[in-house]
């Protein structure tokens, strides 16, 4: 049980790390997740830290403990990314709405210039369908 | 003294129109000549911009689909930045008839914003069951909250002065109802006056609207937790301007 915590934690830092320095995770989310397997690296190591916390806080089995932690935190990094999502897809909304309005305003220059070029030589602007071929 | 000019926007929301888009663009240049017509076309997968844009209306191309909420912001966000004097919001559906649109806008004498209602004299417009509650229920919400007697505060048929117009750009919630309830809520919290004007609705012209037992109740329940929300909030805003 001791190892694969152990082993456990490892693995994690080791993802968390590759991520990081492929550039594939920010660092505001790798600083949480580098807590956590730190926090379980220390727990593997030194599984007394455990049954002290237990009789401190007066749970009656370590596992209990263990596994109440597990839940609050992963209820709160749950909470954390609905909330980041949120903004993001705000934010994702004002930049469509600006590109929709900018590229309404691009067609219109466009129609407008198409219009200004347009009586000088449109013979030549808009060939048949095969005058330039041979 | 010659009034000076006032400049409206007609604001058309639409999601895969393409069989009603049209002859709605065509009636609102009818009916109202003088008015700018924007297609806020809401990611639509069919040819709604297109046959938009041969109807005589400018057509905003959303990249996605993002809800009534986010089209009707976009719609505003431009017309803020075009300079127009008021928008309203004119459904793609024909649902509106584009003959009241001069008489919605009158409203604006009066206040802020204006509804177009469904239930107020005029038409046979009826739904029944769980739907006809909530609608009853916001209804008399939203009277107490705006302190004017409103009867159809689900209608999209409304207008906005200028004041209005930058209220809904600063803040126009794109979430299920956000369109209609939250945007009145906060619109009244942020200290502008609604009124509503009777108008006849129309049926749809193509489609059918959700009516079954179960789509009301769920859109009851919605109702509530998006007027909740918006009540809380505009509490919580209040306050937090008066200290």
């Amino acid at each position: 049980m001791v190892f694969f915590a152990f082993a456990l934690a490892i693995v994690l830092l080791a993802i968390v790390i590759t991520l990081l320095l492929r550039r594939q995770l920010s660092e505001k989310y790798a600083t949480l997740w580098l807590i956590i397997s730190v926090l379980v690296l220390i727990l593997a190591i030194f599984p007394g830290l455990l049954d002290g916390l237990t009789a401190v806080l007066g749970v009656q089995v370590p596992s209990n403990l263990l596994f109440s932690l597990a839940i609050v935190l992963l209820l709160g990094v749950g909470l954390h990314l609905s909330w980041e999502l949120s903004r993001a897809e705000d934010e994702l909304r004002r930049v469509a709405e600006e590109a929709a309005i900018a590229r309404s305003r691009i067609d219109r220059l466009e129609d407008r210039l198409r219009r200004l070029d347009g009586p000088t030589d449109s013979a030549d602007a808009e060939p048949g369908p095969d005058a330039d071929h041979d | 003294m010659p009034t000076p000019p006032t400049r409206v926007l007609v604001i058309v929301p639409a999601w895969n129109e393409e069989a009603n888009v049209g002859a709605t663009v065509a009636e609102i240049r009818d009916s109202a000549p003088s008015f700018d017509v924007v297609v806020v076309d809401d990611g639509s997968t069919d040819a709604t911009a297109r046959i938009a844009g041969d109807a005589g209306a400018t057509v905003i191309s959303l990249p996605f689909n993002m809800g009534v909420g986010g089209a009707m912001r976009t719609g505003f966000v431009y017309a803020q930045r075009e300079g127009y004097d008021a928008a309203i919001q004119v459904d793609a559906d024909g649902q509106h008839d584009p003959k009241d649109i001069s008489r919605v806008l009158d409203g604006l004498a009066l206040a802020d914003i204006s509804i177009g209602a469904r239930f107020a004299e005029v038409g046979s417009y009826e739904v029944r069951g769980p739907r006809r509650w909530a609608m009853r229920f916001l209804a008399s919400v939203l009277s107490r909250v705006s302190k004017t007697r409103l009867t159809d505060v689900t209608s999209g048929f409304r207008a906005a002065n200028a004041r209005a117009i930058a209220q809904y750009v600063h803040y126009y919630p794109a979430e299920y109802l956000g369109d209609t309830i939250d945007s009145l809520v906060a619109a009244v919290h942020a200290g502008l006056t609604v009124t509503q004007v009777p108008v006849a609705m129309r049926p749809r012209q193509q489609g059918v609207p959700s009516q079954n037992p179960l789509g009301a109740t769920i859109y009851l329940g919605r109702s509530m937790f998006a007027l909740g929300l918006a009540l809380v909030r505009g509490a919580m805003m209040s306050r937090r301007s008066a200290h």
